[in-house]
Parts: C-alpha cells; sequence; structure tokens
C-alpha cells in the first residue's frame, strides 16, 4: 500500500460545516432541539418504511454520501466543487430516509474530522440534513407534477433541487450566524448567499449526472422509487415554508446591520439586570494594574504551571516505560 | 439418521425473469464434503442463497430435516453457516468481536454463553488475538477467516462457502485449505480452484446453465475430459 | 488499497487513552459548552481552558503540535466573522478606507477566534484517542437511539470501502485524462461536462452502494438478524472514573461561574 500524501480528507462544501464557537448557546441549543425533534421522527418514518433492511441501507448509503463528496471536479485553476448529497439522496431515497443519511455523514464529520463543532452540530444538521432535504424534496416534486412525469423532469428537477438545495442551506446558515452575533446579517447573507449560489451550480450539475446515469443504466430502481413517493405532504409543504421563510427573512435581515434589532434590545435588558462583579470590587487591587490585567497574569502563569506540570509528568513516567507500539 | 440437505427440484428465476436454476435435486449426507462446481452463472451462488431461505423458489429444500420455509428460518439459518464470497459484505460490525458475536447474540444466547462461542469459535480460525480489531484493517485472507468465525459462533452443522479461495495469494490460500481440512462440519463449496476441490473434497456436483449436470466422485468427474469441457472446467 | 489515513484514531499508552470512552464523550461536550458560555472579553477563563486542553493533548501522548495543526484546518471559516472586526461599535484602531478596525470588534473576532480554536482542539483529542466502537458506545449511554447508533456503526465499517470506491473511480478518471500530444485549444472539457463525468461517478457510487446493501442484509439475515438492534448491556463505570467525570465537571462549572460573576 502506497502512503498518498497528496490524499487528505477534503472538507466538505466549504463554509457550510459551522464551527463551535461561531453560533451563541442560545442559537445552537434551539437548533439542536429542532434537529432531534425532526430526526427522531424520520427515524420512526424509515422504520415503518424500510422495516429490517433499514439499518444496511442506511449505512452503507451514509457511506457513500460521504465517500461521495470526496468525489471533485476542478472548476478552475486551484478551486474544486464538491458534492453535498442533500438532493441526491431525497430524490433516490425519500426525504425521511434522506434526513438520517445526511445526519449521519454530517455527525461523523464533526464528531471524527471536526468538520463543524460538536455543540454547533444540531445547526449543522438541519442546514445540510433538514432544511437542504426538505427544500429539495419540495422543487423537485413540484417540478416533476409541472412536467407531468415526463422523462426530462426528472434532471431538471434534479439540477433545481440540486442547486436549491445548496442556496437555502447557506441562507440558513448565515442567518444562524446573525443571530448568534457573530456576523451581520447584512453581510453574511449576501456573502453565503453569493458564494451557494455559485456552488450550487456544481451539486445541481452533480447531481444531474447521477440521475442520468441511474436513469440510463438502472431505471427500474428509478421507477420502483418514483412510484411511491415517500414523504407525502408534509415534506412538501414544509420545504416550501422554509424555502419561503428563509427567502423572505434574509433579505429583511441583511437590511438591520445590527442583526434583528429586538435581540439587541433584549439584551440591553439583561445587561441592565446583571452587573459583573468587577464594578462591586475597586477597580485596582495593586496601583496601575486593573484587576482585569491583574486576573489575566495570574490566569497565565496558572495556566503556565499546570502545563508544565502535566508534561514534566507525562515526561517522567515515560521515561521508565517500553517502547511504545507504533501505530497501526 | 436424516440427510444434511435434501434439495428436490428446485426452480427459480429471478425478478427480471432470468431462470437461474432449472429443477434441481441433490442430497449431501452428514459429513460429506463436497465441490460444486460449474461456470459464471451456472446457479450455483443462487443454489447456495436458497438453502437458507435467502431465495426461496419453487420445490423443496430440507436442512437438517426441516423444511426451509418462514416458521423455521431462525433454526435453519443456525444450522447452515453461509459464507458469502466477499468477506466483506460479512464483516459489517465495528470490530471483529462484534462480528463473531452476532450470530449466537441473535440466537438469544445471554452475555456469558456468546463469549464463549465468540472464543471457540476464533480459536477454531486460529484468530485469537483478533477479537478487538477493526475489519477494515484486516487482509484478504484474515478477513476470510473471520468470516468463517461468524458462522462458527453459530454452531452450524453445515458450512456452505462461496469461492473461498477467490483473491487469495498463494500463501494465504494455503493456510485456509488447511484450516477447512481441520473443519469438522459438512461442507458444501463453490469453486473455480480445480486444485481445491481434487485435494480437500471428495465429491464434486457440476452445474451450468441452472441444472445439476454430473454429480459423483471427485476423481471420476476429474477425469471425465469431455464432461470437464462440455462445461467450462480444466482439469487441475 | 486502504485508506487508512481516514481513520484519526491513535493508540497510546495514555492516560486520557484509557477513560471510559463515556467519561471522555461528557467531558468534551461539557468542556466544549463551557467555552460556548464563557463571556467574550473573560480572558484569564480563556487562558485557563486553553491550558486545560494543552494539558489533556500532553497526557494524550497524541503530540502537541500535530493537534495544533489539526485545528488550524476549521480557520477558514473565521472568515465569516471577519465582518465584526469592523462593525461592531468601539474605540477605533485602525482605518483601511472605508472601513474602521475597532478595538471592541478585534476583541470580539479574538474571542470567537479563541473559542472555536479551544472546542477545535478537545473534539480532535477525542476522535484520537478513542476508536470509534467506543464512541458508538458513549453514544448508546447517552441515549442516542439504538436505531441510530447502528446505523453510524455500519456507516463507519463501510466508509472506508467506499471511499476505496470513489478513489478508484477518481483513479480511473484520471488516467483518462490525458493532454493531447499537440496542445488543443481547450483541454478538459467544460466545466458543465466534467461535472456530469463527477455525477457519473457519484450514480455509480450509488449503484455498488445499493447492490453492497443488498448482499449486506443477506449476510446479516443468515446470521439470525430480524430487525431488532441487538447489543451486549453496557458495562459497569467504575468509581475511579465516576470520580474523573465528576472532577471534570466540576472544574468546569467552576470556571463558567468564575466567568459570569468577573466578566459577565
Amino acid at each position: 500500500m502506497l502512503a498518498s500524501p497528496v490524499l487528505v480528507p477534503p472538507p466538505a462544501p466549504p463554509a457550510m460545516h459551522i464551527p463551535d464557537g461561531f453560533l451563541s448557546v442560545a442559537v445552537s441549543i434551539t437548533f439542536w432541539v429542532l434537529s432531534v425533534i425532526v430526526v427522531g421522527y424520520a427515524l420512526k418514518r424509515v422504520n415503518q418504511d424500510l422495516g429490517e433492511r433499514q439499518v444496511p441501507m442506511m449505512g452503507v448509503l451514509a457511506a457513500c454520501i460521504f465517500a461521495g463528496q470526496m468525489l471533485n471536479f476542478s472548476v478552475t485553476g486551484g478551486t474544486s466543487g464538491h458534492l453535498l448529497g442533500a438532493a441526491i439522496a431525497t430524490i433516490l431515497l425519500g426525504p425521511w430516509a434522506a434526513v438520517l443519511v445526511l445526519t449521519c455523514v454530517v455527525g461523523v464529520q464533526a464528531l471524527i474530522f471536526q468538520d463543524g463543532g460538536l455543540l454547533a452540530l444540531g445547526a449543522n444538521i438541519f442546514n445540510m440534513g433538514i432544511v437542504g432535504v426538505a427544500v429539495s424534496y419540495f422543487v423537485y416534486r413540484t417540478i416533476q407534477k409541472l412536467a407531468g412525469g415526463r422523462s426530462w423532469s426528472v434532471l431538471v428537477g434534479g439540477f433545481a433541487a440540486g442547486w436549491t438545495s445548496i442556496f437555502i442551506a447557506a441562507l440558513a446558515c448565515a442567518l444562524q450566524l446573525a443571530l448568534s452575533g457573530t456576523s451581520p446579517a447584512n453581510v453574511a447573507v449576501p456573502a453565503m448567499g453569493g458564494i451557494h449560489a455559485l456552488i450550487g451550480i456544481g451539486e445541481g450539475l452533480i447531481t444531474v449526472g447521477a440521475l442520468a446515469f441511474l436513469y440510463a443504466t438502472r431505471r427500474d430502481l428509478f421507477q420502483a422509487r418514483q412510484a411511491r413517493p415517500v414523504g407525502g405532504r408534509a415534506v412538501w409543504i414544509a420545504g416550501l415554508a422554509i424555502a419561503l421563510a428563509l427567502a423572505v427573512a434574509s433579505p429583511l435581515a441583511s437590511s438591520h446591520p445590527d442583526g434583528l434589532e429586538w435581540v439587541a434590545e433584549q439584551k440591553g435588558f439583561l445587561d441592565v439586570a446583571r452587573k459583573p462583579l468587577f464594578e462591586i470590587i475597586p477597580d485596582y487591587v495593586f496601583p496601575g494594574v486593573s484587576n482585569g490585567t491583574l486576573a489575566t497574569i495570574l490566569a497565565g502563569i496558572l495556566g503556565a504551571l499546570i502545563v508544565f506540570g502535566v508534561a514534566f509528568a507525562v515526561a517522567y513516567t515515560r521515561r521508565n516505560r517500553q517502547p511504545v507500539p507504533t501505530d497501526h | 439418521m436424516h440427510h444434511t440437505i435434501e434439495v428436490e427440484h428446485l426452480s427459480y428465476s429471478y425478478p427480471d425473469g432470468h431462470p437461474a436454476l432449472r429443477d434441481v435435486s441433490l442430497t449431501i449426507a452428514p459429513c460429506e464434503k463436497v465441490a460444486l462446481v460449474g461456470p459464471n452463472g451456472a446457479g450455483k451462488s443462487t443454489l447456495m442463497l436458497h438453502l437458507n431461505g435467502i431465495l426461496r423458489g419453487q420445490g423443496h429444500v430440507r436442512v437438517c430435516g426441516l423444511e426451509v420455509g418462514d416458521g423455521n428460518l431462525g433454526k435453519v439459518r443456525a444450522a447452515v453457516g453461509l459464507v458469502f464470497q466477499d468477506p466483506d459484505d460479512q464483516l459489517f460490525s465495528p470490530t471483529v468481536f462484534d462480528d463473531v458475536a452476532f450470530g449466537p447474540l441473535y440466537q438469544g444466547l445471554t452475555e456469558a454463553q456468546v463469549r464463549v462461542r465468540v472464543d471457540q469459535a476464533l480459536e477454531a480460525v486460529h484468530m485469537c488475538d483478533y477479537a478487538a480489531r477493526v475489519s477494515h484493517h484486516l487482509s484478504v485472507g484474515e478477513k476470510k477467516r473471520i468470516a468463517i468465525a461468524t458462522v462458527l459462533s453459530m454452531q452450524p452443522e453445515i458450512l456452505a462457502l462461496d469461492e473461498p479461495t477467490a483473491g487469495l495469494d498463494p500463501r494465504a490460500r494455503r493456510g485456509f485449505i488447511n484450516l477447512l481440512r481441520e473443519l469438522p462440519q459438512t461442507m458444501l463449496v463453490s469453486t473455480h480452484d480445480m486444485r481445491l476441490v481434487a485435494e480437500l473434497l471428495p465429491r464434486t456436483v457440476v452445474m451450468d446453465d441452472g441444472r445439476v449436470v454430473a454429480d459423483g466422485p471427485t476423481e471420476a468427474i476429474l477425469n471425465d475430459p469431455a464432461l470437464l469441457e462440455a462445461h467450462g472446467l480444466e482439469k487441475p | 488499497m486502504h485508506i487508512h489515513f481516514l481513520d484519526p484514531y491513535r493508540p497510546r499508552p495514555s492516560l486520557i487513552h484509557r477513560l471510559d470512552p463515556r467519561v471522555k464523550f461528557a467531558l468534551t461536550l461539557a468542556f466544549i459548552l463551557a467555552v460556548a458560555l464563557t463571556p467574550l472579553g473573560a480572558w484569564p477563563v480563556y487562558i485557563l481552558l486553553f491550558s486545560i486542553v494543552l494539558s489533556v493533548e500532553i497526557l494524550s501522548e497524541l503530540g502537541v503540535s500535530d493537534v495544533l495543526k489539526r485545528s488550524t484546518l476549521a480557520l477558514p471559516f473565521a472568515l465569516a466573522a471577519l465582518p465584526m472586526l469592523f462593525t461592531v461599535q468601539g474605540l477605533p484602531l485602525l482605518t483601511l478606507g472605508p472601513l474602521t478596525l475597532t478595538q471592541a470588534g478585534l476583541e470580539r473576532f479574538a474571542g470567537i477566534a479563541a473559542k472555536s480554536w479551544i472546542s477545535a482542539q478537545m473534539a480532535i483529542i477525542l476522535a484520537s484517542s478513542t476508536p470509534f466502537p467506543d464512541l458508538l458506545l458513549a453514544m448508546r449511554a447517552f441515549k442516542i437511539p439504538r436505531l441510530l447508533v447502528a446505523i453510524l456503526g455500519l456507516m463507519w465499517r463501510y466508509l472506508f470501502v467506499m471511499a476505496d470506491e470513489a478513489l478508484r473511480l477518481m483513479r480511473a478518471r484520471q488516467a483518462r485524462s490525458g493532454q493531447p500530444a499537440a496542445s488543443a485549444a481547450r483541454v478538459g472539457g467544460s466545466v458543465a461536462w466534467r461535472a456530469r463525468v463527477t455525477g457519473g461517478m457519484a450514480g455509480n457510487l450509488f449503484l455498488r452502494s445499493f447492490e453492497r446493501a443488498d448482499r449486506i442484509y443477506a449476510a446479516m439475515a443468515s446470521r439470525g438478524y430480524d430487525g431488532e438492534v441487538r447489543a451486549f448491556p453496557l458495562p459497569h463505570i467504575t468509581r475511579g472514573q465516576q470520580s474523573i467525570l465528576a472532577l471534570g465537571l466540576g472544574l468546569l462549572t467552576l470556571l463558567v461561574l468564575g466567568g459570569f460573576l468577573f466578566w459577565g
């Protein structure tokens, strides 16, 4: 086996997996709760629909999407386009299975590869696994219905679903950042929206390519899945609602640079209620050195002592030990 | 004592209409070691999948006296240890231990009993140290041995192996053949490896185009050049 | 051909590796939560949190520089927070054309970057010091539905198999991506064409996945699978591990409270 130094696991589509630190605790927890509810329901539905086959099918398909995200194509010079897979998963598996599959992919990306944070995982699952899927479903089924089920609708629907899933998910991401106060909406929304409007084209094209391939080689597989639309009205409505909500909220939010004003006001009230302890203690313990600076220096010293202590202890125990076993 | 495997007039067609088995009849006695040979597409794998009820066709399949049907699947699957061609399909759990423990766990055994079975099975394939290992780091030869362990832990009466030596380098192949020699179970081995047949399996069943075209002592079959040629086989 | 490098787990004879995975999982999440809850100006708390994570890195014998290097992978996302340098009201520090860098903006940006960096390191340590099957155990302990854990287990198992297949498809594409002898006007086809080829590869992967899923199901059924997810009961957590968990949680709570009291 030759080592492949060239290949580092590439991160999934850029700027969609929010790391920890960028979302406020309130926003993180809210989206965790939302995601848990939807994923919990998805588990029930997939249980009903797939029964015994669900574990191997979902597992392998999640692995497939993950691996599929490694496939890339060069766009220009150094940049490359990647696949998210929400649209493809939704079209081929139905929305509930797609939610599960993408949840697993995004979850493992966060936990094992630190592609996205752990506290932020709820929001990331929501954006990619739920918004991405619901919107794909809505777009695809709408186009199918409008086209009366004609074969070209598969490709057009696939492209539209691919593009829209990326674009709307990016808007969701931007709004979460704005709500957290990390990025003002009038910058985040156009930036995320703009970049992902372009990335979405790649997603759309790859989705079409995959659908075309499957349509040509295994039309039976295709039609079997198209014949019974798993998902139904609720998902369609949800997809429409989410897409509309985000599409409307984003320009609205963008026009308020401070983020949503009432959030700022709430914060103002809260600040008045809580006075930091510093204001109770005098500003200086030592003349000329503010308490804040003093605390920082002390923390630095304490921290350094802890680290050196640990390092020393480790080095000491290592000396008396057998040689360390090598990596697999 | 009942025959271990009885197949009577089994026919099966795939969903797309392609007939895979045409009126196949076969009996295998306890402790027999039988080779199943024939060109690709002869129906060998399909036949094997009928032995534990994964596929169901027209006709009868009886395993250890039990009719393979809805009521008996649990017992049948415990009695027939099917080892698939691609070990990656068979090793689906996070660790080797989990994979070998899967069968007994689903047989309803207690944790203690399952652990005993796992130890015994890994012992039988000479891979006791591998319990904590993760499947994707193993070589093909190691995976194939673990795959056998995953069915041995169910204490089957019959082992049905599909292309066991495919993809193995000579050393791994030799080790594997030695292992097969040690195992006491009744065996049905589907293979293209005619040297394996000659060395290990005293009876040979030849299939072609969904039918059994020959069934007899290996020596006789391997010394019948017309038969071999007609069905795309070569003498080792 | 194997993609070993995708698996971040590195076995080491360290204390951290020997911790119960459930304790590690809980402490990692608690740590990240503590980092998130720490108010933005509370630099001493950040310093202490950083020294904690650094100590854990050293204890885990994973190699501090390796962990630090990996933690910088999340940095590009920091671009998303860049605008705040200029938009938060505060003491102006620097003016670049129409944009004014403020002190408050810089502090907030630095705070977010610090939070992100420190959290990422702890997550890296968890993933690198705990074999994935142990993480699955921790998930079960945290009441994540057994079905989801089973799916994750299978996903992990076949991740490498599928990644191998994806690599092979990309290699095959590479092998067919020759340059013509005389340099043509346009080499490589259009972006759209390339995307469609890639799409074909994705479709191919999907197909193989369906077929493999069927075979795996047959293998599972052959060993008695009945649709219900079964596993051994979770092992007992020793007193020692429980105390480590309690200590860790206590320490983090103190730090967070301190942060709120003094800088909230």
